[in-house]
């Protein structure tokens, strides 16, 4: 039985592992956890429509294509449109009432959204059920990356041009001095060599990793731009909520009445929170579908929230870096557990057993407990580490008004 | 030395105040001759019981005026009414002259009149420095457009934090800047919320029971923190249940029950008056109220 771990293509599993933490699903859950973040880790908006949000970005560009056949680039602004319209739908009957009504009223406008864009007496618009394709052309089209080609993040990969390479190596680099310094602070505030290595460290880990993975030629393009994006937006969210207007948003979290005494408008603030959050969802929307080249209604249907939702748990909510490492730590996981059990069932000859007990005894059951292990996952972590990865303890503790 | 400023003479303003008011007939809904704050003919009721049906009533302005009553005699709902944070069923009320009916709740503390909480309502994950710059009204950086860029807002904020750290010197607080204000004591918090308040630079202060829950010694300072609010020219509007505090520190008293004013007057009158000893022997069985108090 132990013989067979030594069988199992570790290498198969770090590679499709890697390459899922960087990959994009990561990325566009990234963007859509920094929406969601700022509606729900900041504001205190319990928001479970992120899809709905998601679908006005993914169909804002789509309908470029579909039906006003102008430039793809006219589908960011309307998507900022339609998530304003949106989230004034959402939040204009239900911002004045309490936090629950809000959390009823979008998850139903989200599934409203995806039942208008499939049904067919609004084919015109929407294309129904069978989704847009062909969009965007001047994306996907106009990229240097060979389609058929194998592409990785290792900077000094043969397909990586200067740009690019110089790009990631940015990129790379500060990403391990925010982490690097984040998690020095956590261990020992102060402690300046630890300040210093530790960065170099996570660089390290992370250059090892970005060797690992792989990526095809076709989303390549759209992956790059996206964790961009994912950077920017962090950025702008993170500006922001250092900004008196963040004072003001954590302080509604925190107790609406007192804000108002205060002279602040909350209901406008919540508002604001919420367009916010969603306009920055609708990148996620975007991106996704710009990455696969086609819009599809039913890839923004409920369980896309609430599995955004599970990742930025997981990171850590109140926090961008959470918001960001989050879902790349929760597809990275269910990509490992995935390909992890599948090497085992075939290793084991097509089914797993345990003492006896037959677990598994066909590959296409993996996904299942991929699901499963990801829920005890998040039931550990809300027992053991309640404020995510990045969250702060102490700030968890102090409950009660 | 607490015992000395409590017998301390009266400041400039207390005498002000006091002189202003020794005209005022000791009856309820009487003309002040300088009101900040009028009502008339507020009312409200939640389904069949009427918790506030206030006829007339002024704030003198420069004036610190104690609102009393037994529990439930609508003085907490009476502050929602004043302050936009519940619309009564009837009736009008002005602050300085300008109508209040149509005004939303954030706008009263622009304008100038700003409340608290019985229940202390500290932002308790926000640090208390963070908790103090809330306060300040009208910032640049509130908006979300300037909000991302720091240079249009930093300047502001170094004058709001130096005013919010003058606060929190002034209230005792300066050592606890930087820790949550969920850590505070249930006393600290009261200071915290007033000494917030006042960043809105008020002419009105609203304070739900200040005093509610706190130790004696930090009731004295906060007795003289209130006083000191009216020698810097605001006015000032409390509710409490502590019959001493009221005595030593209003210019005014009014009486609230079942959601009426049945007596006004001086702390002096007040307490002689016979309206508020039956008010009180309803609820307190023959002992006199100041004895229960």
């Amino acid at each position: 039985m132990l013989a067979a771990f030594t069988d199992i293509n570790w290498q198969l599993i770090a590679t499709a592992t890697l390459t899922a933490v960087f990959g994009v699903d990561a990325m566009y859950f990234a963007i859509a956890a920094i929406g969601l973040n700022v509606q729900f880790g900041y504001a205190g908006l319990l928001n479970f429509g992120q899809a709905g949000f998601m679908a006005c970005g993914a169909y804002a560009i789509g309908m470029t294509a579909h039906y006003w056949h102008i430039s793809f680039w006219w589908g960011i602004p309307m998507a900022i449109a339609y998530a304003t319209v949106f989230g004034l739908i959402m939040g204009i009957p239900t911002l004045r009432l309490r936090s629950d009504y809000l959390a009823i009223v979008t998850i139903a406008l989200a599934e409203l959204v995806r039942l208008i864009v499939r049904s067919v007496t609004f084919k015109k618009y929407f294309a129904g059920s069978d989704g847009i394709n062909g969009f965007g052309k001047t994306f996907t089209e106009e990229t240097p990356f060979n389609p058929s080609g194998k592409y990785s993040l290792w900077p000094f990969d043969d397909n990586a041009n200067m740009f690019g390479r110089i790009l990631l190596l940015l990129i790379f680099a500060g990403m391990s001095v925010m982490l690097g310094r984040m998690i020095a602070a956590r261990l020992s505030a102060g402690n300046k060599a630890l300040r210093m290595t530790l960065p170099l460290v996570v660089f390290g880990i992370v250059m090892v990793g970005a060797k690992q993975t792989e990526y095809g030629g076709l989303g390549f393009k759209s992956l790059i731009v996206g964790w961009l994006i994912v950077f920017v937006l962090g950025a702008l969210v993170y500006m922001l909520m250092r900004s008196p207007w963040g004072r003001v948003v954590k302080g509604i979290r925190e107790d609406e009445e007192a804000v108002r005494s205060l002279g602040k408008n909350i209901y406008s603030y919540k508002l604001q929170a919420l367009i916010l959050g969603g306009a920055i969802a609708t990148f996620a929307g975007m991106m996704f579908s710009l990455s696969r080249g086609s819009v599809q209604p039913d890839n923004y249907s409920r369980d896309v929230t609430f599995f955004v939702l599970t990742a930025l748990v997981l990171g850590g909510l109140g926090k961008v870096t959470g918001s960001i490492v989050g879902p790349m730590l929760y597809w990275g996981i269910s990509q490992f557990i995935s390909v992890f059990l599948n090497e085992l069932t075939k290793v084991w000859g097509g089914h797993v057993d345990i003492f006896g007990v037959p677990v598994i005894t066909n590959p296409s059951q993996v996904g299942a407990y991929v699901q499963i292990a990801l829920g005890l996952m998040l039931i550990f972590l809300m027992v053991f580490r309640p404020q995510g990865l990045f969250g702060n303890r102490k700030e968890m503790a102090l409950d009660g008004r | 030395m607490v015992a000395e400023a409590l017998k301390a003479e009266l400041s400039q303003a207390a005498t002000a105040a006091r002189a202003a008011l020794s005209g005022v007939p000791a009856t309820p809904g009487a003309e002040k001759p300088d009101p900040i704050m009028s009502a008339v003919g507020v009312r409200r009721s939640f389904g069949g019981i009427v918790a506030v049906d206030v006829d007339r009533v002024g704030i003198q302005r420069g004036s610190i005026t104690a609102l009393i009553g037994p529990n439930g005699a609508g003085k907490t709902t009476f502050f929602n009414l004043m302050t936009g944070f519940d619309k009564p069923d009837t009736g009008t009320w002005s602050f300085n002259g300008t109508p209040l009916e149509k005004v939303a709740a954030h706008k009263t503390a622009a304008m100038g009149m700003v409340r608290t909480f019985q229940l202390t309502k500290s932002l308790t994950k926000m640090s208390v420095i963070e908790n103090m710059k809330l306060g300040a009204t009208d910032q640049t950086g509130e908006k979300w457009w300037n909000g991302i860029f720091p240079f249009r807002w930093r300047a502001e904020e170094t004058a709001i934090e130096a005013r919010a750290d003058e606060l929190l010197r002034r209230f005792s607080l300066d050592h606890m800047r930087n820790e949550y204000a969920g850590t505070l004591s249930g006393g600290q918090r009261k200071l915290l919320e007033m000494s917030r308040a006042l960043m809105t630079k008020p002419q009105l202060v609203m304070l739900d029971e200040p005093m509610a829950g706190v130790n004696p010694a930090l009731k004295q300072s906060l007795n003289r923190h209130i006083r000191g609010l009216r020698d810097e020219g605001m006015t000032v509007l409390f509710v409490e249940h502590d019959m001493d505090m009221v005595h030593d520190l209003s210019d005014w008293v009014i009486v609230m029950a079942e959601g009426r004013i049945i007596a006004e007057g001086t702390p002096d009158q007040i307490s002689s008056n016979t309206a508020v000893i039956d008010a009180y022997l309803g609820a307190h069985q023959g002992k006199s109220f100041l004895e229960d108090m």
